[in-house]
């Protein structure tokens, strides 16, 4: 039935809309994967091993298994346990937790590079365990961490697409929903890739200029 | 947690994971072949090659997968290109996953010394072979681990084609978890299944790599 | 070209990269059998003409003839590779980082060349690589792996890998430059006896004493230019000169 993008216009607003959806999940799940990171890598190191054995074990488990699964798991399993979450907070959760765990592996092995006589040094001050990590380890890690963790939040981009499967009108079910009233799934979905794909860019340049600054800092 | 209901289904999920593995395999060879033919493309000569071998790990990295999924089984007819939704997996995953083995493999390949292609190329070696018998034996064996990298993250991505209804794993476990509403139940299904075939791929990855090193 | 040109001969060599000059029309000539040094400060351009002489930096001016062929030919770039692939397995090459081939074994390292392109049996190898590496005094390694030597080992492997292919000219670039003092001297007795078999050899190398020792000719290069040339005797005791009396008081108080 060949193609005619001169009815994209016409749907414009629906997808700028979608896009305004990806990009709000996609820095409130980036957010929360940062914080969710640090927090994880904090208890796979330091907490006791009761609680830190089987938080690795599920960190392992949430690495070797899909999103999609993942957020199935989450949106079907709020709701099994009585909290009814509208999707996109599902969405946040999922992308969230799945990227915390990503980021937490990266921070856990910046904290542990973080040379050792700089918790001494603190500890020496007379800064506690957790000041010390809190004021001095974690913020060195963090620096170490930030141009890796910079692709984790563009596969995250990336990724935030499959909250579509549970209901999420971002970009990629709002490109759905009108391919469901025009019939015309190449013209949008291309459409669709070429939005994420300008995003994408746009991260890609933060990332560097932030990478800049850092190696400028040393 | 309702056991005797797993015991009940697991036979669908072993079938499914078999659907998984066929799809993994398959997307596997296809995306190293694109994964080669796009470092060939991103080393060329020619610029022309170049930008090409750029543009696609560009674009094929930088949309996502599942979009590309849809243009290929959805958008496919338009253009004339008719697949079933397990044939039009294997080619969106496989063409997906090329893009990222090709950033693999060409770094593997731009980082042996420069020294090595000068030797081969001082004793009267072509470009061509310079390449096979100096920088391809020695970059091979420093690509082992980041493919597998690259082997796990494909074998995750094969859970898309859930979205296009081809009954693998995640497909399964979706199907399961809204016809009896048991979500961690039929998570947990699914789940071993990923752990087992990921876990035996990362062993055979690092066997391989321990057994490729230069001694 | 018709008229009759030295062994090695090199025309008004030129090289730029923009607008820095790294080599400042240069001529050179060396007849069979000679053995020349270059010598000069890092970034004189001595090793950018070496590297010229097989075409490895391309000169952006200039001629290079071996034997009466030229090697930096014009020609469309099929033809030209083919061309210059030819002219390199006649000119033999010993990197300062020894560049041996980590993936091979000594044995390997000096047979690969020979059997891809002059098409050598495996026995034929077999025997040309015993050949080689006891000329250098590496056959007991034959089937090490580089990782296995010393740097100093390694670069006879890498010497007996260049002679297997049976060249007319060898380029050595600071061949000891990379080794440690004490294995300096079993690459420089390998060096000794190739000038011996009458072998044509250009050497880049910081070593007054070994250029002084084995060298029919000596150049100076600076900034791009031969500043001075002559027997070693003539450069190194009487440097006429003011950049070369300079360079080698350095070098020779330094070396002692």
């Amino acid at each position: 039935m060949g193609l005619d993008f001169s009815i994209v216009p016409k749907y414009m607003d629906i997808i700028l809309l979608g896009c305004a959806w990806t990009l709000g999940i996609t820095v409130a799940a980036a957010l929360l994967s940062f914080v969710g990171g640090i927090v994880f890598a904090v208890i796979a190191l330091y907490a006791p091993w009761i609680i830190r054995q089987p938080f690795r074990l599920v960190e392992w488990v949430f690495m070797g298994t899909p999103l999609l699964l993942q957020l199935f798991l989450i949106y079907f399993g709020l709701v099994q346990i009585g909290i009814d979450l509208p999707a996109f907070v599902a969405g946040i959760i999922g992308l969230g937790l799945h990227f915390a765990v990503y980021n937490s592996e990266l921070i856990q092995t910046a904290i542990l590079a973080v040379d050792k006589g700089q918790m001494e040094a603190a500890r020496t001050l007379g800064l506690s365990r957790g000041q010390a990590l809190r004021k001095v380890v974690i913020p060195q890690a963090v620096r170490d961490v930030i141009p890796p963790i910079g692709n984790n939040m563009i596969a995250l981009l990336k990724d935030s697409a499959l909250v579509s499967v549970i209901g999420v009108s971002e970009l990629t079910l709002s490109a759905q929903r009108i391919i469901g009233k025009t019939y015309r799934p190449f013209e949008f979905y291309v459409l669709a890739a070429a939005f994420y794909y300008v995003i994408n860019l746009g991260m890609e340049w933060v990332q560097r200029r932030i990478e800049r600054r850092i190696s400028l800092s040393r | 947690m309702d056991t005797e209901l797993m015991l009940k289904v697991y036979p669908f999920f072993l079938e499914a994971a078999w659907v998984t593995i066929q799809l993994s395999v398959l997307t596997a060879v296809l995306g190293l072949i694109c994964g080669a033919l796009g470092t060939a493309a991103r080393l060329s000569r020619l610029a022309v090659m170049r930008f090409v071998g750029a543009a696609y790990v560009s674009v094929f990295r930088g949309t996502p997968a599942l979009i590309q999924l849809f243009i290929l089984y959805f958008g496919g007819p338009q253009i004339g290109i008719q697949l079933d939704a397990f044939e039009a997996g294997v080619i969106g995953l496989g063409i997906n996953a090329g893009a990222y083995m090709t950033e693999t493999m060409r770094g593997a390949i731009i980082s042996i010394d420069k020294g090595q292609r000068e030797a081969a190329r001082t004793l009267g070696l072509s470009r061509w072979q310079a390449m096979y018998k100096v920088i391809l034996p020695q970059a091979a064996r420093l690509m082992v681990r980041p493919l597998g990298v690259n082997l796990n993250m494909l074998i995750k991505s094969t859970a898309l084609v859930a979205a296009i209804a081809v009954v693998e794993l995640t497909y399964t476990a979706q199907r399961y978890i809204g016809s009896t509403y048991k979500p961690f139940e039929m998570f947990l299904l699914a789940g071993i299944l990923y752990m087992i075939i990921i876990t035996v791929v990362g062993k055979g990855v690092s066997w391989l790599d321990r057994k490729v090193q230069i001694t | 070209m018709t008229d009759q040109t030295a062994f090695v001969d090199i025309r008004h060599a030129q090289k730029s990269y923009g607008a820095l000059e790294v080599l400042k029309d240069i001529s050179l000539t060396v007849e069979q059998g000679q053995i020349v040094a270059i010598i000069g400060p890092s970034g004189s351009g001595k090793s950018t003409l070496l590297r010229a002489i097989n075409d490895l930096d391309a000169l952006t001016g200039g001629e290079i003839w071996l034997d009466g062929v030229q090697v930096n030919k014009s020609l469309p770039h099929r033809q030209y590779e083919k061309h210059i692939n030819e002219m390199r397995q006649q000119i033999g090459m010993v990197f300062q980082h020894f560049n041996l081939f980590p993936h091979l074994t000594v044995r390997e390292n000096v047979t690969m060349a020979p059997t891809l392109l002059k098409g050598l049996s495996k026995d034929a190898a077999e025997q040309l690589a015993r050949e080689q590496l006891d000329h250098v005094g590496m056959l007991d390694r034959i089937d090490y792996y580089p990782s296995q030597l010393s740097g100093g080992q390694k670069q006879r492997v890498a010497i007996a890998r260049a002679l297997a292919m049976k060249p007319k000219l060898m380029l050595f670039d600071e061949a000891t430059s990379a080794l440690d003092p004490e294995l300096v001297d079993e690459v420089n007795q390998v060096m000794k006896k190739l000038a011996e078999d009458q072998m044509t050899m250009i050497i880049v190398t910081h070593e007054m004493d070994f250029a002084a020792a084995v060298c029919d000719r000596v150049l100076f290069m600076d900034q791009g230019v031969v500043v001075e040339e002559g027997p070693p005797e003539v450069v190194f005791r009487n440097p006429t000169q003011q950049r070369t009396k300079e360079f080698l008081r350095k070098h020779l108080a330094g070396a002692k």
